[in-house]
């Protein structure tokens, strides 16, 4: 606003204070992750029978586009510092584009899921073990949280890329877009957790 | 003192940005204004839950039904408890004073996110909005109390989903702001304040957002956790789904109670500043307070299985979290003994802010006292869920930070408005207050320890003197806080004005104009003092 025209946030701070917000967010993931190790810990057999069930091809290669896409953010950064803008806007939208391939594969994911009438009080599910139930439930949360999450970071990756078409991310200032990466490698190594502990540990 | 002639400066409050009146406030970027505005949001909901809190009063003055029946008060207790805990006590005096202080004080303009700043207090809104709807919408108001144990709250057919979602809002407001002021301390202090030359205020705001950025999420995903068990029939905690009850009670309370921490941090750093100055005497152990703060954030985080002793946790962990709990109470002490200290040998002027201050010490020893009591393996068992427990923590919560904040309401009110309040009248309503206060709960403690439990409308004939003396407290309270608002009321809109330094405090807050201006300092100020030294000192 008008009065705070010379208020500038340094890059420092504004790392800073990004930086800060991860950490509330790994926090709340921790919270599920907690949960996941204690109801774990309660019922190994059911969780590694139902664990059996998810498609880990599909985990895998959304692993790897979630990787890939990570690199594409960090290298757009690089290139607006080196002030070549449309290579970043490229690279902007292939990890758009990335971000979208883990979205689709998830819908088919999740579709296939409820095809097997597998979701939240379905009555498959409900007949099923105790374990296998707080699997499933932790499953469509966790990874439905996090797909939430992605669409988020896709919101701030479009702010940053429009930052750039604007020229409000320069090579002097580039804190939004820092700020968008960060969120962005977040979004990735929550997957990186989740990953392991729902297709892999079985 | 006081002078006739009315402040020539432009100050926050005249200054003319782009919009004019309402809208100037509502799009404010400013620190001073954002922290009036949530001391406005604050006292109205105050206002609100203290009525409910003497409906309740009122309802127990006889035994059996006398104005409302058993479910309205489930009602009441709960909105009176959410609106209290929520939207009043954690935001309190981090919110309001954190907000209007902290960047004075360590000689800044502004926050570090001033934008990020106001957003907190729109979401703060639409979290209290959501808060009150939630009595009024759906099916009925929730009755789960404000900590929303399951099974219950995941079974029960009142409203508990938007109640759920008003706190999960305003958890995101909480953070917000503390992030902001983490980062407004560690890079916006005025060059020369190193950590160990900042005044004890921004000390405790400091301690308290560290918890607020790393506590609260854990309940937001707890919350939001027992939301998905009542929309989607995710069940984790409701064992008819396959979850843990038990396990529920340990997320909420992981930071529920370092919550607590977060209502009374800031009010021991607001009475660390009140007994220097009217004491003009630099504070007695200024490190092992600012030290204190960080080891009641950090000890603090571990505490919380001393709310389960009886919901079936193992021995060893009962065990655990009693020495804990004991150890929990060093650094206050510590606290308690350094403001005592301070004043010995100073030269003390009892003056409004200085009252509120001792008392919320007297109060805050009755209620550390009695949560030593309730940390004890052995007596927590006799007096779990009996108003013994309500009265501890009312003493804690309002006997601390309440009067911690009146405290720091009278202390700064100079200040921010330019002007000064009646004297007499507010030491007449503090009068009232402090006696209505210990009226209205002492006798909890009495009959907690003799049976009564907690929650219950209704009481076997037993208990009724206690409750007839309690509910003559809630009435005399409730005039001193009448009192008070309309003093401070008057005070603002007629009071003398005020100097710039009605107290001849020594922290950078009263080195400007009252009230300040937008900018709060015409050039950076350099410093070159530890904050509390006083004239005697200087000339020594």
């Amino acid at each position: 606003m008008s009065d705070h025209e010379e208020h500038v946030i340094d890059r420092e701070s504004g790392t800073m204070g990004m930086w800060l917000f991860l950490f509330t967010e790994l926090f709340l993931f921790g919270g599920l992750f907690l949960v996941y190790a204690v109801f774990r810990y309660m019922h190994p057999a059911e969780f590694h029978e139902a664990g059996l069930e998810l498609d880990t091809f599909v985990g895998t290669l959304n692993t790897v586009v979630l990787l890939i896409s990570s690199m594409t953010v960090a290298m757009s950064i690089t290139a607006v510092q080196k002030k070549n803008n449309a290579l970043a806007l490229g690279l902007l939208a292939i990890t758009t584009i990335l971000a979208l391939v883990f979205m689709v594969n998830k819908y088919f994911e999740w579709t296939h899921k409820f095809h097997l009438v597998i979701y939240p009080g379905s009555p498959v599910l409900e007949n099923m073990e105790r374990g296998e139930l707080l699997f499933y439930g932790l499953y469509f949360i966790m990874t439905g949280l996090h797909a939430l999450h992605v669409i988020i970071g896709l919101i701030v990756l479009f702010f940053a890329g429009y930052g750039i078409m604007k020229g409000t991310v320069t090579s002097e200032r580039t804190l939004l877009l820092e700020n968008a990466g960060l969120y962005w490698h977040l979004v990735d190594l929550i997957w990186i957790f989740l990953f392991p502990l729902m297709y892999l540990i079985t | 003192m006081t002078q006739s002639e009315k402040y020539t400066h432009v100050s926050y409050r005249e200054h003319q940005g782009k919009y004019k009146g309402i809208m100037a406030w509502l799009t404010t970027t400013d620190h001073k204004r954002i922290g009036l505005m949530y001391l406005f949001g604050i006292a109205v909901f105050f206002c609100v839950a203290a009525v409910l809190g003497l409906l309740m009063r009122i309802e127990k003055i006889a035994p059996g039904e006398t104005i409302m029946d058993a479910a309205t008060y489930n009602g009441i207790f709960t909105l009176h408890g959410v609106i209290m805990i929520f939207i009043v006590v954690i935001p309190g005096i981090a919110a309001v004073f954190g907000n209007f202080c902290l960047p004075i004080m360590i000689g800044a303009k502004d926050v570090m996110f001033p934008k990020l700043n106001l957003l907190s207090w729109y979401i703060y809104v639409i979290g209290a909005i959501l808060g009150v709807l939630s009595q009024f919408m759906g099916d009925g108001p929730p009755d789960t109390g404000w900590t929303f144990y399951v099974p219950y709250s995941a079974e029960a057919n009142s409203n508990v989903v938007i109640a759920l979602t008003a706190a999960f809002v305003l958890g995101f407001s909480s953070i917000l702001t503390g992030l902001n002021f983490i980062v407004t301390i560690h890079r916006m202090r005025a060059p020369g304040m190193t950590f160990f030359k900042m005044p004890l205020f921004p000390w405790s705001l400091y301690a308290t957002a560290w918890i607020q950025v790393l506590a609260t999420p854990i309940v937001g995903i707890t919350l939001l956790m027992v939301i998905a068990e009542r929309t989607l029939h995710i069940g984790f905690f409701d064992p008819a789904l396959g979850g843990d009850p038990l396990l529920y009670q340990h997320l909420f309370w992981i930071y529920s109670h370092p919550a607590v921490y977060v209502m009374i941090l800031p009010a021991m750093g607001v009475v660390s500043e009140i007994f220097p100055t009217f004491s003009q005497k630099p504070v007695f152990g200024y490190t092992a307070i600012a030290i204190s703060s960080l080891a009641i954030a950090v000890v603090g985080y571990f505490v919380w299985g001393h709310h389960m002793y009886t919901s079936g946790i193992s021995y060893y962990s009962r065990w655990f979290f009693s020495f804990l709990t004991f150890i929990v109470a060093v650094p206050s002490a510590i606290k308690v003994f350094n403001w005592i200290s301070t004043m010995y040998g100073g030269s003390i002027e009892l003056r409004t802010p200085l009252l509120y201050a001792i008392s919320f010490i007297f109060l805050f020893l009755i209620g550390g006292f009695t949560g030593l009591t309730l940390g004890a393996l052995a007596t927590n068992v006799h007096v779990h869920d009996t108003t013994f427990v309500v009265a501890h923590f009312h003493y804690i919560i309002f006997g601390g930070m309440g009067f911690a904040f009146f405290a720091a309401m009278h202390y700064w009110f100079p200040k921010m408005y330019g002007r000064m309040y009646n004297e007499k009248v507010a030491n007449l309503a503090w009068g009232f207050l402090f006696v209505g206060f210990n009226v209205l709960y002492f006798p909890l403690f009495i009959i907690g320890l003799q049976g009564m439990p907690r929650r219950y409308f209704d009481y076997l004939p037993k208990f009724q003197t206690g409750h007839v003396i309690s509910t003559i407290g809630a009435f005399i309270l409730i005039t001193g806080l009448i009192i008070m608002i309309a003093n401070l009321i008057r005070g603002v809109r007629k009071g003398a004005y005020a100097s710039a330094n009605p107290w001849k405090g020594v922290t950078l807050e009263w080195q400007i104009e009252s009230p300040p201006t937008l900018l709060n300092f015409d050039k950076v100020p350099e410093i070159k003092h530890p904050p509390y030294l006083f004239k005697k000192e200087t000339e020594a």
